[in-house]
């Protein structure tokens, strides 16, 4: 039934993203006619976008636009009022996928060891508890993050715990991965520290990442494409690519590409924040 | 100097402090000594009294109490998770859990003489009807402020409603819960030895007061009323220390 859903949407022929990069990749998550209204306000109207796969997506846009609104109808934690969300034509209740919140500190079970927090997914897919203790394991030894998962919580720094909770959402092995500000409430030392990390598990794992973003720098910086949103309703203003080769360091801040893109960006951003 | 090193026993000045006042108060005769015995007749009928009589009035008061607690826990906490789990339904209910939470439970006495007679599940279900609805409140009210993000972290992560509730709801409404089972307990203690004193009863720290103030035998009294204080202070520790290991991540 969603492949005939997804055909029909091909022939219907909304292209409101942009070519840029697309061409020639299938996309991961296509969507079609998205409409939400809050109240009186209207936060998407017939919205359409294609995320490419294995790309790392950062949202950006004026405040209050709806960026964490589109990725959490994307990721299910809020209901759409209209249009349709599919991943490789599938549904989000078909697919594995993580979800890193930007409040850690809630979005983690005190309760819990960090161990225990980071294997509770598996927990959820019924997983027995050797398995579980095994795969998180392993996750742990592959990611080469040291840290002592035996504390609790509230007996870690916030990017140690921001860690904790990025690496419960790999646990599942997810296809896509959605961020919602994860470093908003870190201190500027550990967030460039977690950007590092987050880059190299994106490179390690060529998984599709989809990152907001309140930070054009970093927006820019960790993304293969941003995605520059308008005043709501919301439409994408822009979907620019970032060319800038991998492992990007301090260097690349300061190279003219990366700053020439960065300078596109904030144009089209501050074009769209005039516009109201 | 280092003042640093004696901070650990600063709460020992209090003690101190008031046992020296009432020292001086006794043998300087400000007070009738008929009204205030000594500190050491005091706490020699208190040593006598928990060797005695005293030591079994306690046992029953210490039996009632954590009898109506405990019937008041299992009965408030899993109705306090249902209210709080389905907020409309505790709006429903709201107005009459605090309107017999702001009723006084001795104003209940009389009532429940008619419905239990006179014995020890009068005085234990009183106490257990006080107790029921601050456990009730608290736990309910630990259910409905479960964090939002937590419950919408176990949610994106694949939860089913039931599990969302034992994993999650359960978790984060315990450190209101111990709130409850604290207050729960003082209150539950206060009913009883009230009602030890005047519902024709026969043993008790309350009836040991009221007996002792009776026959004028003024030692034994305050010692009444100090073990009372002791157990009140005990069970609100006891509470504490299980709150402390069970939830350790209460206020974190």
């Amino acid at each position: 039934m969603s492949a005939q859903h997804a055909l029909r949407v091909e022939s219907a022929g909304v292209p409101s993203t942009p070519p840029v990069g697309g061409v020639g990749k299938r996309p991961h998550v296509t969507v079609r006619a998205l409409s939400k209204t809050f109240g009186k306000t209207v936060i998407y109207d017939n919205f359409d976008l294609d995320i490419p796969r294995g790309e790392l997506i950062s949202v950006f846009g004026p405040n209050g636009c709806g960026k964490s609104t589109l990725i959490n109808m994307i990721a299910g934690l809020i209901p759409v009022d209209k249009g349709q969300i599919l991943f490789d034509g599938m549904l989000l209740s078909e697919i594995k996928f993580g979800y890193v919140f930007q409040n850690y500190r809630e979005a983690l079970f005190p309760w819990m060891r960090a161990f225990d927090n980071i294997a509770y997914p598996l927990k959820l897919m019924k997983v027995p508890p050797a398995e579980r203790r095994a795969r998180t394991e392993a996750l742990v030894a592959r990611l080469g993050i040291k840290l002592d998962l035996n504390l609790f919580p509230y007996q870690m720094s916030g990017g140690q715990q921001q860690l904790v909770s990025i690496m419960r959402s790999l646990v599942v092995e997810p296809e896509i991965l959605f961020l919602d500000e994860p470093f908003s409430a870190l201190d500027y030392e550990m967030t460039l520290f977690m950007r590092e990390q987050l880059q190299r598990l994106f490179m390690d794992t060529g998984m599709t990442m989809v990152l907001v973003s309140h930070d054009l720098e970093e927006a820019v910086y960790l993304a293969d494409r941003v995605l520059l949103l308008s005043r709501h309703p919301a439409r994408v203003a822009d979907f620019t690519p970032v060319t800038a080769a991998r492992p990007r360091t301090t260097v690349t801040l300061s190279e003219p590409d990366f700053v020439s893109t960065k300078a596109h960006c904030l144009d089209v951003f501050q074009r769209e924040v005039r516009r109201a | 100097m280092n003042m640093k090193r004696f901070d650990s026993l600063l709460p020992i000045v209090g003690v101190v402090g008031l046992l020296a006042i009432w020292s001086v108060a006794t043998a300087a005769q400000w007070v009738d000594p008929v009204l205030l015995p000594s500190p050491i007749a005091t706490f020699k009928a208190l040593w006598s009294g928990m060797h005695g009589v005293l030591g079994f009035d306690f046992v029953k008061t210490v039996y009632r109490t954590i009898m109506s607690t405990l019937i008041a826990a299992v009965i408030a906490i899993p109705l306090g998770i249902v209210l709080g789990s389905s907020e409309r339904l505790y709006r429903s209910l709201e107005f009459v859990i605090d309107f017999f939470r702001s009723t006084p439970a001795s104003a209940m006495f009389p009532l429940f003489l008619v419905l239990f007679g006179v014995g020890d599940e009068t005085k234990i279900s009183v106490a257990a009807f006080g107790a029921i609805l601050v456990i009730l409140f608290n736990v309910a009210y630990g259910v409905m402020n479960a964090r939002k993000t937590r419950l919408l972290a176990a949610k994106v992560m694949g939860a089913s409603r039931m599990r969302v509730l034992f994993d999650v709801m359960l978790l984060e409404s315990l450190p209101q819960t111990f709130v409850g089972l604290r207050n729960g307990v003082s209150l539950a203690l206060v009913i009883i030895v009230v009602a030890e004193m005047f519902i024709g009863s026969q043993d008790g720290l309350g009836h040991s007061v009221f007996e002792a103030q009776q026959l004028f035998d003024m030692p034994r009294m305050y010692a009444a009323i100090f073990a009372a204080g002791a157990l009140g202070y005990a069970l609100n520790l006891l509470f504490l220390t299980v709150e402390r290991r069970f939830v350790h991540w209460s206020g974190k």
